[in-house]
């Protein structure tokens, strides 16, 4: 049997933030601790898209850092193909690459600059680079004139498409999608999906998709996780869920399961967990 | 380590320059305000020396060119070393900017080879820039070196380097500890390494506790043995002292500052600090 793409046990994360009660004095603030994830376990077989299902807030990005070597747990063990993310950081970086819902770049630079960057980073160069990079562009349908314009006068769908194809360059082996489609144009959501699709169809990536669109989890993923407040409150495909909890979409699940709306989590914006840190 | 992780690891320091190299060009207006600001500042410091003489100073024995030659060669090479200091510095608070930072550190590279793609860019970069600004003020004060041991005073500047990076690290750590104030921080250092390092007067006109921390700074040394070599003619032979002392602080320094660095980025990740908005 193989190795499982993701193991964790008992994996915690909390946060402390200063705040003043409201009538203190200005100097006084006490810590608050916030939990972004209560102890999680989760095992990801190989192969195939994982859906994370939940608001702002639920510790879907939390549980994507820390896979990502970008955030240490506070308890419990978190392993990528076997690799253990806190004592093989570098074995776990060479197999994960993260698409985020910022797509982060220099923004001066163009796309190519960028991405052979990337590329150096990850052992290659710009040899041969060029021609992959356009060729994963042109299956996301972003127009190949782009590649030497400054990234700042890409919109925001081009930018994410170029993050994605960053992404691809390294060749992961385990691939952290944390909101790749929110804020995206309809027609740059598709192009996203049917490339996720691909994915999912050769089997040769395993994709963990963090997304709020319930739709398009329902479309794209083998397994959904749904998460509220750090927890995960159900597991399974898409179709066992509704099953299960006899409703006809992913939303009246989540709606049964903590008895909230999933759009009224939404506009509640709560906080997301890394950006509570008060730094000094 | 194998040949192809050194490979690997050298093509990822090369990818760091690289990209600074790429901002350069493409921020090349930004550059050309920079290199003027330089220039007026070692040019300004020039004619303050050359001011010198009908301001009072002077009298049996003072050398009003020599004067001029002390008080630029601390300014030229204050200009290269803060500019060395601000660019490693600026290399992670603009990755924090950017958000690519997380990127960076997901990249499986040691973070010795991060930092020194970074330092080697921003030693090539001042250095350029300096040289620059020396055929400048080569130009308008008409300055003579022909007391000067330019063998000498490389052998300093290249020791120099070590220490030079180590300090580079440790300034790039403040934007790690405070995302918000760290850049600025790292003004603050510059400018107490600006007060004792005597890039302007010798160190024995500053208070003793000044002095004390002015002897730990290796800008004290690569100052005292450029002015040595280039003002009275100091050989590789006579500066050996100076370049020792430099290379055995860099060997404390560097490693020094990686392990910060490093604790630096645990902490970062304990707290959630490497995200954007942290």
């Amino acid at each position: 049997m193989s190795t499982p793409a993701i193991e964790i046990h008992g994996i915690r994360k909390s946060f402390q933030r200063r705040e003043r009660d409201p009538g203190a004095p200005w100097w006084r603030r006490d810590l608050r601790e916030k939990v972004a994830l209560h102890e999680l376990d989760l095992v990801v077989e190989r192969g195939g898209v994982t859906g994370i299902l939940g608001p702002n807030g639920s510790g879907k990005s939390t549980l994507v850092r820390i896979l990502a070597t970008l955030l240490t747990p506070d308890a419990g063990t978190a392993l990528v193909f076997g690799w253990d993310v806190m004592r093989h950081a570098r074995e776990v970086r060479r197999h994960v690459n993260r698409v985020s819902v910022e797509a982060s770049f220099f923004k001066e630079l163009s796309p190519w600059e960028n991405m052979v960057y990337a590329a150096r980073l990850y052992g290659g160069g710009d040899s041969g680079t060029r021609a992959h990079v356009s060729s994963i562009l042109e299956r996301l349908g972003l127009p190949l004139d782009t590649l030497d314009q400054p990234m700042k006068q890409l919109s925001r769908g081009q930018q994410q498409k170029v993050a994605i194809a960053r992404s691809f360059l390294t060749a992961p082996s385990l691939l952290l999608m944390d909101e790749p489609t929110t804020g995206l144009d309809p027609r740059s959501k598709k192009e996203v999906q049917a490339m996720l699709e691909m994915l999912r169809a050769e089997r040769e990536v395993t994709v963990l998709l963090c997304t709020h669109d319930m739709g398009e989890a329902a479309a794209l993923c083998d397994r959904v996780l749904m998460m509220d407040s750090g927890r995960v409150l159900a597991d399974g495909t898409p179709v066992e869920l509704c099953e299960r909890h006899e409703s006809l979409t992913l939303e009246d699940v989540f709606m049964q399961l903590t008895g909230k709306a999933f759009e009224a989590q939404e506009e509640g914006e709560a906080e997301e967990e890394a950006g509570g840190v008060v730094a000094p | 380590m194998s040949v192809g992780v050194k490979r690997g690891e050298l093509n990822a320091m090369f990818g760091f320059a690289e990209r600074a190299m790429h901002s350069v060009r493409r921020y090349w207006m930004w550059e050309v305000v920079w290199l003027f600001y330089s220039m007026v500042s070692v040019l300004s410091i020039g004619f303050l020396a050359s001011g010198l003489g009908t301001l009072g100073a002077g009298g049996v024995g003072f050398d009003l060119r020599r004067a001029q030659l002390y008080l630029l060669i601390g300014s030229l090479l204050w200009g290269y070393l803060s500019l060395v200091f601000m660019e490693a510095a600026y290399a992670i608070a603009w990755e924090r900017w950017e958000g690519t930072i997380e990127y960076t550190f997901m990249a499986p590279i040691r973070r010795t080879t991060h930092l020194m793609g970074i330092c080697l860019f921003a030693i090539g970069y001042g250095l350029l820039r300096t040289f620059l600004v020396l055929l400048a003020a080569i130009a308008i004060f008409n300055l003579d070196f022909s007391h000067a041991d330019v063998a000498g005073a490389l052998a300093v500047l290249a020791a120099s380097t070590l220490p030079l990076i180590g300090l580079a690290i440790f300034t790039s750590v403040l934007p790690m500890v405070s995302p918000q104030k760290g850049e600025q921080m790292s003004f603050a250092v510059q400018g107490f390494l600006l007060l004792v390092s005597g890039v302007y007067y010798p160190l024995t006109v500053l208070p003793v506790p000044l002095q004390v921390a002015g002897y730990a700074s290796p800008l004290t040394y690569t100052l005292e043995g450029m002015r040595q070599s280039l003002l009275s003619g100091a050989t590789v032979i006579d500066e050996l002292p100076n370049v020792l002392l430099l290379l055995a602080m860099g060997a404390v320094m560097i490693p020094a500052g990686v392990w910060v660095f490093s604790w630096a980025e645990r902490r970062a990740k304990r707290l959630g600090l490497l995200k954007r908005s942290g």
